[in-house]
């Protein structure tokens, strides 16, 4: 279980987050909607322990997140951002074989693993050998989930995923991540501006604007029962007009 | 695996360089200071130890002036040089009262050196005045200048400062001038065949004797002290090489006086004949074209062997050193600035005066040169790694910390690839900077295309210039190349565009 407790957390003068509180359940996905700059990314940065609150705690499986007990955490966590984060000198196999290198895997272990996770992931297995460059945007996520994957941990977090995408490739990938959630029973963490992504994908949802909570709870509380006006009219102003092409 | 043979070339080249100096091999390191008459007479002594053929000869002339030539002999970069009783007197043992070669060998050696005899000339300073203007006023000796104060004369800096120069004869002879003027030696002879003045400061075997009409005025009350060339040398050396050490005696001492030794300085200054063909003419030996060009071809593989080890050496320090320097300021930014602003400050003294600054702490040669060269080789290598490394996309280190890959890991299998192509630039500056740079390495005896350099300067020789400047060309446009193969090497081909 993720949780954080009256969380603060300033950049400067500026307020990223203001008594922020959330709790993730074991085994489901959340969802953290919102426009860009609303604090979002920021929640996430605080669980992988990438930033320290100002006020506030962040407990993950009822420890709490900082400097002493970070490195341990994080081996509990995969992490996939926009484009995927690869690293554009390794290729796509490497990129994924990252982590367990560094827990000294036998190469046998980490191929089979590797080999194991394309399946997963719907990754042609010809591509593992190439550079970031030469994958598209589709491939480069699918390669960025694999590494997240690759030592099994528990929680996954994860920022704006398809957000480069085009649509048609972002709908594919997202009925995909619903199904691999699914199976897999991990704890989610997703970040999205995306309303379609959050109904699919969230069992909850998080709706954020200026570092602040708006409303928590399913999509459909949030569709039928709008906490405000500004609630009412996020879903709206996306739903009306189809997903857009462009991310943020 | 790769690394691997790298770095054993280095060890070997360092190996090399450190053994340098110690002279348990089967060879004689001849040295010079650069001027003319001492290139020359180093010449014939490696063509003597040839024609011996009891060891090889290895030629380490130019080395500069008394200072380093001697610390050279001293330290055992050489083993053998011309050199003159008066700078020995003087100079090293600080007692003009020594005049002769005998009074000055007893001193020597318990500093494991001795001298042989006298060469038979004596190249001291002199006064030269037009031949024409000595038979009409009836001038022969410096004393007759006293009955004409009216005279002029252009001397060089040294002879004006010098206490054996001109204050010291002033004084000695009681004379007393119209006008003096201070100039140098090559225009001072231009003065003085026009007319602008009537009398000069010259070396008594300088070559342009021979073909201007000049008259050097005897010193009759002994002034000047006695500079008569000798050969000073390791005593081991006489012990291991008996028989060149007989040979070289037998065919100097006593065997070059002022005139011949003027001659032979005029073929080279004068005529542009080249230094061993000079050399040759003396020994009476033919210098034939093909012995010639192959003697210029061994020379120049010397010079290549020297100079890439001075850049490989100090190129493989200035790495060892710089790249963790840039590492470091990479991650603590403030210190970083302030290291680097250091380094930067370095490479504001000039490369020229850094070398010098060398002297007093690790004396002169190849390790001096080497430790110079390796910090003026520092800061585009911890430049250029400082820059590649703040330029890494953050997001790509904090996945990496996620990714739980240890610090070790990450700095080798991530930030040093995703910089290795700003590092690489900074390398490949400092290696083709280096290359140039070297050549200032033989102002203070270390060797390498920059002796060409020296040579060329000291006889007014612009092929020979040109020659050294050009093979230091040649090879900072071979550094490229191979920097543009090793790129392909070391830098990741995701990052290559």
């Amino acid at each position: 279980m993720i949780a954080l407790h009256g969380v603060t957390k300033r950049f400067g003068h500026a307020v990223a987050l203001d008594h922020v509180s959330i709790e993730v359940t074991a085994g489901t996905t959340h969802v953290l909607l919102g426009s860009s700059g609303s604090g979002k990314s920021t929640v996430l940065r605080l669980i992988l322990g990438l930033a320290t609150p100002d006020e506030g705690t962040v407990v993950v499986d009822g420890t709490g997140v900082d400097g002493s007990t970070r490195a341990g955490l994080v081996k509990r966590m995969g992490y996939v951002v926009q484009d995927g984060g690869l690293y554009p000198h390794l290729t796509a196999s490497e990129n994924v074989a990252l982590g367990a290198e560094g827990q000294r895997w036998p190469r046998a272990r980490i191929d089979a693993r590797v080999a194991e996770l394309a399946v997963m992931a719907g990754l042609d297995r010809a591509l593992l050998a190439r550079y970031p460059r030469e994958l598209s945007g589709g491939e480069r996520q699918r390669v960025g989930l694999m590494r997240a994957l690759m030592l099994d941990p528990p929680i996954l977090l994860l920022d704006e995923p398809l957000g480069a995408l085009d649509p048609l490739v972002r709908a594919e990938l997202q009925g995909q991540l619903g199904r691999l959630f699914a199976t897999l029973g991990k704890t989610v963490v997703l970040v999205t501006h995306d309303i379609r992504e959050a109904a699919l994908l969230g069992h909850t949802i998080t709706l954020m604007t200026a570092g602040r909570i708006v409303q928590h709870g399913t999509f459909a509380d949030l569709a039928e029962r709008p906490a405000t006006p500004f609630v009412a009219q996020f879903i709206n102003a996306q739903t009306l007009a189809p997903s857009p092409s462009v991310g943020r | 695996m790769r690394p691997r043979i790298v770095g054993a070339a280095l060890c070997a080249l360092l190996v090399q360089a450190s053994s340098a100096s110690a002279a348990s091999d089967g060879v004689v390191r001849i040295g010079s200071k650069s001027f003319t008459e001492s290139y020359i007479l180093a010449e014939v002594v490696a063509q003597l130890v040839e024609k011996v053929g009891e060891a090889r000869a290895e030629r380490r002339v130019g080395l500069g002036g008394t200072g380093v030539t001697f610390r050279a002999l001293e330290s055992g970069a050489i083993d053998i040089y011309p050199e003159y009783t008066g700078t020995l007197s003087r100079v090293m043992l600080k007692d003009p009262a020594l005049v002769t070669a005998d009074a000055i060998r007893p001193r020597i050696e318990a500093q494991g050196l001795t001298i042989s005899a006298p060469l038979g000339f004596n190249n001291t300073y002199a006064l030269a005045v037009r031949d024409e203007l000595a038979q009409r006023l009836g001038l022969r000796t410096i004393g007759d200048l006293a009955r004409h104060p009216g005279l002029s004369a252009a001397f060089s800096s040294g002879f004006i400062e010098r206490e054996d120069g001109w204050p010291g004869l002033k004084r000695h002879y009681g004379l007393s001038l119209a006008r003096v003027e201070v100039m140098e030696h090559a225009l001072q002879y231009r003065a003085l065949t026009n007319g602008d003045v009537d009398m000069m400061d010259v070396f008594s075997t300088d070559g342009q004797l021979e073909r201007l009409r000049l008259r050097l005025l005897e010193d009759d009350r002994r002034f000047f002290p006695d500079y008569s060339a000798v050969l000073l040398v390791r005593r081991e050396i006489v012990q291991r090489f008996p028989r060149t050490w007989a040979r070289l005696r037998e065919g100097l001492e006593g065997r070059i006086d002022d005139r011949r030794m003027a001659g032979l300085n005029a073929m080279a200054d004068l005529d542009g004949k080249r230094i061993p063909e000079v050399a040759a003419a003396f020994l009476g030996s033919v210098s034939p074209e093909g012995h010639g060009r192959r003697a210029v071809v061994a020379e120049l593989y010397a010079l290549t062997k020297d100079h890439l080890l001075l850049v490989l050496v100090s190129l493989a320090a200035a790495i060892a050193v710089g790249l963790p320097m840039g590492i470091v300021a990479a991650r603590y930014r403030r210190a970083g600035q302030l290291e680097l602003a250091v380094i930067g400050m370095l490479q504001t003294i000039p490369a020229l005066a850094l070398l010098m600054f060398m002297i007093p702490v690790f004396g002169i040669g190849k390790g001096p040169a080497l430790v110079a060269l390796s910090l003026y080789a520092l800061l585009p290598i911890a430049r250029g790694t400082y820059a590649g490394m703040i330029a890494v996309d953050r997001q790509l280190l904090e996945i990496a910390s996620v990714l739980g890959l240890g610090r070790l890991r990450q700095l080798l299998r991530i930030d040093l690839p995703l910089a290795s192509i700003s590092i690489m630039a900074g390398i490949k500056t400092a290696a083709v900077m280096t290359v140039g740079t070297a050549t200032l390495a033989a102002f203070i005896g270390g060797g390498g295309y920059g002796s060409l350099i020296v040579r060329g300067l000291a006889l007014d020789d612009t092929a020979t210039i040109l020659s050294g400047a050009a093979a230091a060309a040649a090879m900072a446009l071979g550094f490229h190349a191979l920097f543009e193969v090793l790129d392909r090497l070391t830098i990741p081909r995701g990052l290559r565009r």
